[in-house]
């Protein structure tokens, strides 16, 4: 075993043996090298985080037809570095009857909640934080901190558009949490494990295949969870001005932004380990653990594109029209999809070939065709309903 | 003292005091997130008592749904109701009273029991706890009658819910 087959064990018991060298106790180098194994690795997330800064400003200038920072050197790439001053040197205000304490601590907790979330990623077969047995339900639970941060910054604001955009952030998470949970389950039904590296590692063929319902509602649940567009109801720059950062200024509101692109990278990152097949690609990744890094992030990116794309090409969704739709159509269409994929799956678990994944793809299609269908019927009433208001109001001529 | 004793007082310690702070704080809100510490310092011991599944299960019912429900109805009462009033009434010995005994009841019973002072054995590697407790919620000869019956209990919950918010036209 050489460095380059498993770098983390092989570079962490190189450490600990030049502490232990020293004559500190075996226990105390262990923490002390898992406590700077996880700084560098934060470290390191957070330098990412300042390039999706110029990432995701010279996406959105691509979707409008502008051509993003390009001033400050090579294709603007310290734009960012330019932005990070100009919010560090900035006044940090703190508005009148803010509540102080929790007013500061809810950027914090914004930027941690996405943080924590990267314990559980796999990297590559060797590289991961921790291999949790439930790592799907701890996705969630990260989730719950970070609907907590947004309540925390719109109460303790003491600002009305602030408390409006948190009570719309709760309403949101609570009910779009339903079908991301059920949608982490199908992973789950196929691979028989939580872990995330079991998943991956179960994936021979992408689960998007066996799948392809159920990683869309995964994706929609996402940028709901996410607060991005179409479902920025928590932030609203038209009618609720900033929602619930309004009074954060500095590098306070600059936590809440940076967190706000490395959560859409993570879940970009989930999305391809849990039906895209992770860091595995055509064998690549048993080649070098490094080349599993590059296959996964580059997955992650391509997810997080996806993202940007929903973002800058939707409108935004009325706050009603937005949980009758989770409510009424993609709770149910995720329970049923969920009936239906566990059934399936316990019938057609011992038959090999293809037979299993053509007949979970096919039973996909007809839960997607049958739900469209119902809502096309739904939806014709509505409008025969409308247009039947409208013929009596047509002005006479 | 082992590492895993340290840990666990400091967890304790500041389970405690956020517990105390929930009742002794004067704002409803600092009360409802001296709550989340509360709950999240029980996840932290669920953890360290290699209880991953419950760990975790704590923070998304507990902090997700229930901390956020009640800070959601706090931060719809008005401002001025926040701040004073008397915290204690003439009840206060009565409860605190029973408190204390409680705890010495369940002290001395637990002294007692043999598995008191005894430390907890390591769970061999590769034990599958997430997977051996699924299968006790669903064999027949486990927990499955208490598990549908709870479950049967919440939709009730449910559609009681919706029937008292339902808007009849």
């Amino acid at each position: 075993m050489n460095f380059w087959n498993d770098p983390l064990k092989i570079a962490a018991d190189w450490l600990v043996s030049i502490l232990t060298g020293w004559g500190m106790p075996a226990v105390a180098a262990g923490v002390l090298v898992a406590f700077l194994g996880t700084l560098l690795f934060i470290s390191l997330l957070m330098v990412l985080d300042i390039f999706l800064v110029w990432l995701e400003r010279k996406v959105v200038a691509r979707f409008q037809d502008r051509l993003g920072p390009n001033r400050v050197g090579p294709f603007g790439l310290i734009q960012p570095f330019a932005d990070i001053i100009k919010l560090m040197i900035k006044e940090d205000t703190t508005p009148a009857g803010a509540d102080r304490v929790v007013y500061n601590i809810a950027p914090m907790l914004s930027m941690m909640s996405v943080l924590i979330l990267w314990a559980i990623v796999p990297l590559a077969p060797v590289i991961f934080g921790v291999d949790l047995n439930v790592g799907l339900l701890y996705i969630v639970a990260a989730g719950a901190i970070s609907t907590l941060s947004i309540i925390m910054a719109g109460w303790s604001s003491n600002n009305k558009f602030a408390t409006i955009g948190a009570f719309r952030q709760v309403a949101v998470m609570v009910s779009f949490e339903i079908p991301m949970v059920a949608m982490l389950l199908i992973p789950t039904i196929f691979a028989r494990t939580m872990g995330m590296n079991g998943i991956v590692q179960a994936q021979n063929i992408w689960y998007v295949i066996l799948s392809p319902l159920g990683a869309l509602i995964f994706l929609i649940a996402a940028i709901a969870e996410l607060g991005r567009a179409p479902f920025d109801m928590a932030e609203g720059e038209s009618e609720l001005v900033s929602g619930y950062n309004i009074e954060y200024s500095g590098m306070k509101f600059g936590m809440f932004y940076a967190g706000e692109l490395l959560h859409a990278l993570t879940f970009g990152g989930f999305l391809a380990i849990l039906f895209f097949g992770g860091y595995r690609f055509f064998g690549l990744e048993k080649v070098s653990p490094f080349l599993a890094v590059i296959i996964l992030l580059g997955k992650a990116l391509i997810g997080y594109w996806v993202i940007m794309w929903v973002k800058y090409t939707m409108m935004r969704i009325r706050i009603d029209h937005m949980l009758a739709f989770n409510w009424k159509f993609l709770t149910p269409l995720s329970f049923v999809l969920l009936m239906v994929t566990a059934l399936m799956n316990a019938l057609l678990r011992e038959t090999s070939g293809w037979l299993y994944p053509i007949s979970m793809f096919l039973s996909n299609v007809l839960v997607a065709w049958i739900a469209l269908e119902i809502a096309r019927s739904h939806s014709r009433r509505e409008r025969a309903k409308v247009t039947g208001v409208k013929a009596v109001e047509v002005a006479p001529h | 003292m082992t590492a895993s004793q340290i840990i666990f007082l400091l967890v304790a310690i500041v389970t405690l005091g956020s517990a105390l702070m929930v009742v002794a704080s004067r704002n409803l809100v600092h009360a409802a997130l001296w709550l989340v510490s509360t709950l999240f310092g029980v996840a932290i011991i669920y953890a360290l008592l290699n209880a991953g599944f419950l760990a975790v299960v704590q923070v998304v019912v507990y902090i997700g749904a229930i901390a956020t429900l009640f800070i959601f109805a706090v931060m719809l009462t008005r401002r001025d109701q926040l701040e004073g009033g008397v915290q204690l009434n003439s009840g206060w010995w009565l409860g605190a009273l029973i408190a204390v005994l409680t705890f010495g009841g369940l002290f001395g019973m637990f002294q007692s029991w043999s598995g008191f002072s005894k430390t907890a054995t390591d769970i061999p590697s590769g034990f599958d706890a997430v997977g051996q407790l699924g299968s006790a919620l669903t064999s027949p000869v486990g927990f499955v009658l208490p598990f549908e019956v709870a479950s049967v209990l919440l939709l009730a919950a449910l559609v009681g819910a919706v029937y008292i918010a339902f808007n009849r036209k």
